[in-house]
Parts: structure tokens; C-alpha cells; sequence
């Protein structure tokens, strides 16, 4: 069996994710040029690791669970990069 | 104690190595799904990066107000699962059904206004394919922002009706007594599915309704 | 281990094969082994409809004028051949088959982690393949086997929805066998069984089914974005509203590149077992033919792009796919140089299981040195679209895999059926089958080299000598395929009966029955020795 976090860190995880969640909506209104869409990704992937940690026991887990819970993120990865390496660089001369 | 040999399947030697097995399992699964809907983050990428104008234009036609509270009920929903994992571990039959009974609700109430929003669009001409109509001159690629909307939205909404459906199975066999400990192992499997749609709504509420807000 | 001892042959134990009767107990049967021989025989059945398509094919290219059929019915000709053979044959082949078969009896388990999920990939499957066989019956399409956009997501008149439709179940099919079998090898192995110890077919089984789950998801993505702009007409890939053709290609070939290695590491991983047992040698390098199925997993994913050197992709983009490219062919070539070497100064025999193995070296050295021509962002501009192209995929392809997964057939034939087969008949179809191929396909290489494009049904004449001959060998090769169809048919009936070992083989799967028990094993064996021992072994008692 493996161990699983208290109800009292489930409960202090909700309450910040639903800070991040205000957060974000507030920040968005604010002008920050560019920044504005690295902070809402910033968010949103701090909000992903405190369920995935937390509710989705990642911490308490075996190296391999870890393994392909990165696996698909890392491949996303290679997707987006390579794509995007030619969707910026297509008018280049 | 013996364990109770009906818990396990015939191809285990053991409980753990089955638990072990199945959450495995679903984290492959998992894996997939990132790269399901990947596919469509990134397609939603290169536009986004191509009409930045016009999808900013067509983003400010959702409701933002809409879009938290959805959020917070599905991430409020993620808290009712992990507590009802936590209850399976423990034995509680009341208890674990009921905190099945919250997420069940939550997510419905989730898809629910999912409905009520996708209903407005449609009335308002915002459903591409079906007589679109966009103000301004970029209604090509406001098009292209709601087909998106539209298919990441949808096939999120999909992954929540399949997900209610399986903890509705689950709510039964909790008060029949069949999810007791050690066979409380689908509980942990639908809860990991359950907070992956979780997941996948972070990254879309953001996307979708977040683009440019300070612009008027 | 090491004493050989055939069984009494009177009276027959019971067996998967026995163990129950009746229709119901094999459409519904959770038992790894009998879900292998749905497979086969389902696999079995859509090759030879993909192989008329092919003849059909062939048929037409021994004229240069078009004859026999209009342009459009060859272009549906083409498409279905590419669609069939790619998607309900070469991916599924090994995996589903041989490794359904294989990977719980060479890991000493009794089944797969999940059987019924096992069942469950069959039936998408089959689900899959009624949709595609209900397009093709319809009408057919015409868009190739790429489904490139905007035509077949806005031009083509033909079945695409049904089509797409059935390439998607069928992709999670494909995403359930590989999640199986990945939980499998993690978690089921055999106490003492290493993941060293293991055979490397698991290793390549291991590494087919990563791409299987991390890639399939995205073509199921594209292929239901051309689906909802067929049905809806909102252009996420037409470019008159906005929508950017190339997106598609890129989502495509994200799964479309990986997949040819999803088709030709299980191939490997049939050469690997086969080369050892045949040169009674331990292979050589055992880590680095292991390491190299997986960075061949890896390193795939980052190459598709080659695909798109002429479609409008950036430039920059292109020299970078290219670059990543010629990593690939590193470690395919440890593989080639580890069988090779574990070759020299064996004892070698050339039974036909050995036969298709040394002739998977030889095609397949071919078409993946022809491959490092393709990625050379310079030189796939002269090549591009032409038969050069077709010669080469289908040398990995035909040359490749099939001849491996023929290798692997009769290489284990005695353990799924407890039969042996006539090996003269086996290795006069090996020979026909090597002969046939390479008259098919190497005036490919020269025709697509002197410029005659793919994809069309007419031709300018000086090119006709060249088609002759590959017509002709399509012809040997067709003979060839139908030889062990029959002998091997003849053999559940007439062949001998096996030894649980005939080729006095290492690995768990020779040392259950032949054919083995619903369970495998009686007792979960403990394994205490390394992989491919043949040294330590006592000369075989002839």
C-alpha cells in the first residue's frame, strides 16, 4: 500500500488552486505585453503539478509512474517545438 | 490475513502487483490522452501565434465570469474524488459513496453550463459551419478560433460524460459493499482518470477564455 | 533444461487449443494465445485483399497506357492497397500475433495484465476494419493512403468519412495492445527475469509499443478534425478559410513516421531471436541491440518532418528534420553489425526460419541505406514523389517486415500449432518470396531514379522494360506468398507432431508444451540464467 496525503493537504491543495484560479483570471485583465500569456501557462502547469502531486499521488509513487506521467508532457513537447519550429520560420529569407 | 482470493485476477500472483499493474496502466492511458488532446494544443498554437488579432477578437465573445466558476466546480469536483479515494482506502461505504455522489454532481452541473454556453453561441452565430457570423473583418479566422473552441471544449465535455458515467457505476458498487478494501482499486483508477479531465480544463480555460482580456 | 526429450506422442494433453470447443469459446475467449490466432487469421485475411489491390496495381503498369482501369479507379487502387496493408496489416502484424502470442510465455506469466482489454483491442479492431471494408466496398477512396488536406478534406467525392472513421477505432486498438503489453513486461515478469535476461523481441515488442501509445493518439486527432471538416465544412485545413494544410501533415506524420518503426522493430526483434538460435551463438552486444529498439522509439519522433521537404514546410525546419534523420540510421546500423557479427564463426544452419532472417538483413540494409538518400533534404528534390520513393518503403516494408514476420511464423509454427511443417516446402518459398521481391522492386529503384513519378496509372514508354520486370515479379512474389498459406494449412492436419523445443532453442516459450497449456506454465518458473545461453548448451542429439 502505498501512502496518501492527509485530508488536510487536500483541503490546503483546493484552497490554492483556487487562488491560482482567481489569480489568473485578475492577471489577465492587467496589461503585460507578452507576459500575459507566460503567466496564465505559468499558472496553469503549477495548478497541473498540485494535482498531479497531490490528488494523483504522484508523489507517493514509484519512479516508473513518474516516468510516463512525463512521457506524454515531454512528447507534447516534441510536438508543439517541431511544429512551431517551422510554422515561425516559414517566411523566414 | 489471507486475501480474499475473488480480488484477484487469475494472471496476478498478488494484490500489490495487481494495484501496481492497473494504476500503470491507466498512467499509460493517460499518456495517450496528453498527446490526444496535444494535437489539438498544438494546431491551436500555430493559429493563436498566426491571427493573435483575430483570435483575441473572437475570445472576448466568451464569458469570462462563465469560465471560472466552471472552473472552480471542476476543480472543487477533483477535491470530492480525492476524498473519495481516500475513503476507499479507508473502508467508509457512506462516506466513499457520497463523495462519489458530490463529483458526479459537480461534473454535471460542469457540463451542464458547458451546455448552456455551447446553446448561447449557437444562438448568437457563433457555431462554424452552421451560418456563422463574426462582426469585423476577420471572421475567416474567428471561424477557425471557435472550431477549436469547439472541438476542445467538445471532446473535454465527452471525456466528463464518460467519466460521470464510470463513477455512477462506481457509486452502485460502493453501496453494495464491492469496493471495500482490497477491492477498492477502481476507485484509485477512476479518480486518476477523473483529475486528467481536471488537468485538461486547467490548460483550456486559459487558452480559451484568457486571450488578451486587457485589450478592450 | 539442457537434456531434450520428445514427448510420447499418443495421446495429446490438453492444450489451449483443446481445452474447450465451439465458436463461443474462441469469439470470446480471454486467453492471450487464442486472441493471437483471431489475429492471425483476421491479419491473414485483409493481406491478401491489400495483395489483389497490389496485383490489381501491377496489373495496370505493364502498359504504359492506361487500359485496364480509368485514373480514378487507380487512384482508389493505390489508396486502399497503401490503407489495407499499412493499417490492418503491417502495424498490427507482429505486435498482435506473435507478440499476443509470445510475450506472456517468454516472460513466464500466465496471460496478459489485462485480458479482457485484450479482447477488447480485438473487437476495435475488427470494428476498424468493417468500417474500412464497408468504405471500400462502397466505392473506395481515392485521397491516398496520407489523407492529405484540403482534398480529401474538402475536394475528394469518394468514402472518406468511413474510412477515417475506421482508421480511428482502429488506432485505439493499436493504444490498448500497447498498453498491455508495456504493463506486461514491467510487471509480470518471471522472478529472476531480468530486464538483461530478457529476450530481445521483448525489448523491441517494449519499444513498439511506446510509439504505439504516444503516437497513434495524434493521427486519431487529425484524422477526426478532416472527419468534422468533411461534415461541417469549417476549414481547420483550408487554407481559403484560413486553415493551414501543412498542420495536417505535421499531426499525420507525427504518428505516420513513428509507425513505420511501430512495423520493423518487431521485425528486428523476430531477427534477433532467430539469428542466435540458428548460429547456436550468444548475440553479440546484447545491450546494444536492446538500447538500440529504444532509441530508435525515441529518436523517431523527431524526424517526420522529412516527409514535408517539398510540401511548403519551412526550410529551416527541413535542414533540421534532415539532420535528425541520419541519427536514426545509427542505431539501425549497431543492429545490422550485431547480427552480423554474432553470424561470424557460428555453427550456421539455414532452416527456413534463417533463411527469411538472413534475407530481413540484406532488404532491409537496402532500403535503409536507400532511406539516408530520401533524407538528404538535397537529393529527396530529385527523388521526391517517384518510384524511388515506393522502392524503398517497400524494402523496408515487403523486404523487411514481411519477411520477418514469415520468419517468425515458422520460427515458432511448432509451438502455436504443436505441428511441424515440410521445411523443404518452407524454404522453397523463402527462396521464391526473396527472388520475387527483389524482381519487383529493385527496377523500382531505377525507374523512380530516372524520374517516373508515383501515383499515376499512364507512363512514357521507355519505361515499360523496367515495369515488365516488376510486374513479373509481383506475379513470383504473389506465388510465394500463397506457397506456406497452403503447407502450413496442410501441416495442422498431416505435420508431424513438435517437440516442446524443435530447434533446441533458449527462452521461456520453448520450455512450455507445444502447443502450451490455457495456463503456460504449471509452475511460474525461476529463471537463473542469462539470454540466448547456445554456448552452454550440449551438442543437439541429431
Amino acid at each position: 500500500m502505498t501512502h496518501a496525503a492527509s485530508p488536510r493537504t487536500y483541503v490546503i491543495v483546493l484552497l490554492a488552486l483556487l487562488a491560482l484560479t482567481v489569480v489568473t483570471t485578475v492577471v489577465a485583465h492587467i496589461d503585460l505585453g507578452p507576459g500575459n500569456s507566460a503567466v496564465a501557462m505559468l499558472i496553469a502547469v503549477v495548478k497541473m503539478l498540485l494535482v498531479m502531486l497531490f490528488f494523483m499521488h504522484i508523489r507517493y509513487e514509484a519512479r516508473l509512474t513518474r516516468l510516463f506521467a512525463g512521457a506524454g508532457l515531454l512528447w507534447l513537447l516534441f510536438m508543439i517545438g517541431l511544429v512551431m519550429a517551422d510554422v515561425l520560420s516559414r517566411n523566414w529569407r | 490475513m489471507p486475501e480474499p482470493t475473488h480480488a484477484l485476477a487469475e494472471q496476478f500472483d498478488d494484490l500489490e502487483q495487481q494495484r501496481q499493474a492497473s494504476t500503470i496502466g491507466m498512467w499509460v492511458f493517460l499518456a495517450t490522452e496528453v498527446i490526444f488532446f496535444g494535437a489539438l494544443i498544438t494546431g491551436y498554437t500555430e493559429y493563436r501565434a498566426s491571427y493573435y488579432q483575430a483570435w483575441a477578437a473572437a475570445s472576448k465573445h466568451l464569458s469570462v465570469v462563465f469560465g471560472a466558476i466552471m472552473t472552480i466546480l471542476l476543480l472543487s469536483s477533483s477535491f470530492t474524488m480525492a476524498m473519495a479515494v481516500h475513503f476507499a482506502r479507508l473502508g467508509g461505504r457512506k462516506r466513499l459513496a457520497l463523495c462519489l455522489l458530490l463529483t458526479i454532481l459537480l461534473g454535471a452541473v460542469f457540463v451542464g453550463m458547458k451546455f448552456m454556453e455551447w446553446h448561447d453561441h449557437y444562438q448568437r452565430h457563433e457555431v462554424p459551419g452552421m451560418g456563422f457570423e463574426f462582426p469585423g473583418p476577420n471572421a475567416r479566422e474567428a471561424q477557425l478560433f471557435f472550431s477549436f473552441y469547439f472541438a476542445m471544449t467538445g471532446f473535454h465535455a465527452l471525456h466528463m460524460i464518460v467519466g460521470i458515467g464510470i463513477l455512477a457505476v462506481l457509486t452502485g458498487l460502493a453501496l453494495l459493499g464491492r469496493l471495500a478494501p482490497p477491492r477498492h482499486v477502481p476507485v484509485d483508477i477512476a479518480g486518476l482518470y477523473w483529475h486528467f479531465v481536471d488537468i485538461v480544463w486547467i490548460f483550456l480555460f486559459p487558452l480559451l477564455y484568457l486571450v488578451d482580456l486587457h485589450h478592450k | 533444461m539442457s537434456s531434450k526429450t520428445v514427448e510420447p506422442v499418443s495421446e495429446t494433453p490438453v492444450n489451449y487449443l483443446n481445452a474447450s470447443f465451439g465458436l463461443r469459446s474462441w469469439l470470446l475467449t480471454i486467453d492471450h494465445k487464442r486472441i493471437a490466432l483471431l489475429y492471425l487469421v483476421t491479419i491473414t485475411l485483409f493481406f491478401f485483399v491489400g495483395g489483389v489491390f497490389a496485383l490489381l496495381i501491377r496489373l495496370e503498369l505493364l502498359t504504359p497506357r492506361g487500359d485496364l482501369f480509368t485514373a480514378e479507379t487507380y487512384n482508389k487502387l493505390f489508396t486502399m492497397h497503401g490503407l489495407i496493408m499499412i493499417f490492418f496489416f503491417l502495424i498490427p502484424a507482429v505486435p498482435a500475433v506473435l507478440g499476443n502470442f509470445l510475450v506472456p510465455l517468454m516472460i513466464g506469466a500466465r496471460d496478459l495484465a489485462f485480458p479482457r482489454i485484450n479482447l477488447l483491442s480485438y473487437y476495435i479492431y475488427a470494428v476498424g476494419g468493417t468500417f474500412t471494408m464497408y468504405s471500400v466496398v462502397a466505392g473506395g477512396v481515392d485521397t491516398g493512403w496520407t489523407f492529405y488536406t484540403p482534398y480529401s478534406s474538402t475536394y475528394s467525392n469518394t468514402h472518406v468519412t468511413a474510412m477515417v472513421i475506421g482508421i480511428f477505432i482502429t488506432g485505439f486498438s493499436s493504444i490498448l495492445t500497447g498498453l498491455n503489453f508495456i504493463v506486461t513486461i514491467h510487471k509480470m515478469r518471471a522472478p529472476g527475469l531480468t530486464w538483461f535476461r530478457l529476450p530481445l523481441f521483448l525489448w523491441s515488442i517494449y519499444a513498439t509499443s511506446i510509439i504505439m501509445i504516444l503516437g497513434t493518439p495524434s493521427v486519431a486527432m487529425a484524422l477526426a478534425l478532416v472527419a468534422m471538416e468533411r461534415l461541417l465544412h469549417i476549414g481547420i485545413f483550408d487554407p481559403r478559410l484560413g486553415g493551414d494544410p501543412l498542420l495536417f501533415q505535421h499531426l499525420f506524420w507525427f504518428y505516420s513516421h513513428p509507425a513505420v518503426y511501430i512495423m520493423i522493430l518487431p521485425g528486428m526483434g523476430i531477427v534477433s531471436e532467430i539469428v542466435p538460435c540458428f548460429s547456436r551463438k550468444r548475440i553479440f552486444g546484447y545491450s546494444f541491440v536492446a538500447f538500440s529498439s529504444l532509441a530508435i522509439a525515441v529518436l523517431g519522433f523527431l524526424v517526420w518532418g522529412h516527409h514535408m521537404f517539398v510540401a511548403g514546410q519551412s526550410i529551416y525546419a527541413g535542414i533540421i528534420f534532415s539532420a535528425l534523420s541520419f541519427l536514426v540510421a545509427i542505431p539501425s546500423a549497431v543492429k545490422v553489425f550485431n547480427w552480423t557479427a554474432t553470424l561470424y564463426k557460428g555453427s550456421v544452419s539455414f532452416a527456413t526460419p534463417m533463411l527469411y532472417a538472413l534475407g530481413f538483413i540484406g532488404l532491409f540494409t537496402i532500403g535503409g541505406l536507400t532511406g539516408l538518400v530520401l533524407a538528404t533534404l538535397g537529393l529527396d528534390i530529385h527523388v521526391h514523389d517517384t518510384y524511388f520513393v515506393i522502392a524503398h518503403f517497400h524494402y523496408i516494408m515487403v523486404g523487411g517486415m514481411v519477411m520477418a514476420y514469415l520468419g517468425g511464423i515458422h520460427f515458432w509454427w511448432p509451438k502455436i500449432t504443436g505441428r511441424l511443417y515440410p521445411d523443404s516446402w518452407g524454404r522453397l518459398a523463402a527462396a521464391i518470396i526473396f527472388i520475387g521481391f527483389n524482381l519487383t522492386f529493385f527496377p523500382q529503384f531505377i525507374v523512380g531514379y530516372l524520374g517516373m513519378p508515383r501515383r499515376y496509372h499512364v507512363y512514357p514508354p521507355e519505361f515499360q522494360v523496367l515495369n515488365v520486370f516488376s510486374t513479373a515479379g509481383a506475379s513470383i512474389l504473389g506465388v510465394g506468398y500463397l506457397l506456406p498459406l497452403l503447407y502450413l494449412f496442410w501441416s495442422l492436419k498431416y505435420g508431424a507432431k513438435s517437440p516442446a523445443n524443435p530447434w533446441d532453442a533458449t527462452g521461456l516459450e520453448w520450455m512450455a508444451p507445444s502447443p502450451p497449456p490455457t495456463q503456460n506454465f504449471p509452475v511460474t518458473p525461476l529463471v537463473a540464467w542469462e539470454a540466448y545461453e547456445y554456448e552452454k548448451r550440449e551438442v543437439p542429439v541429431a
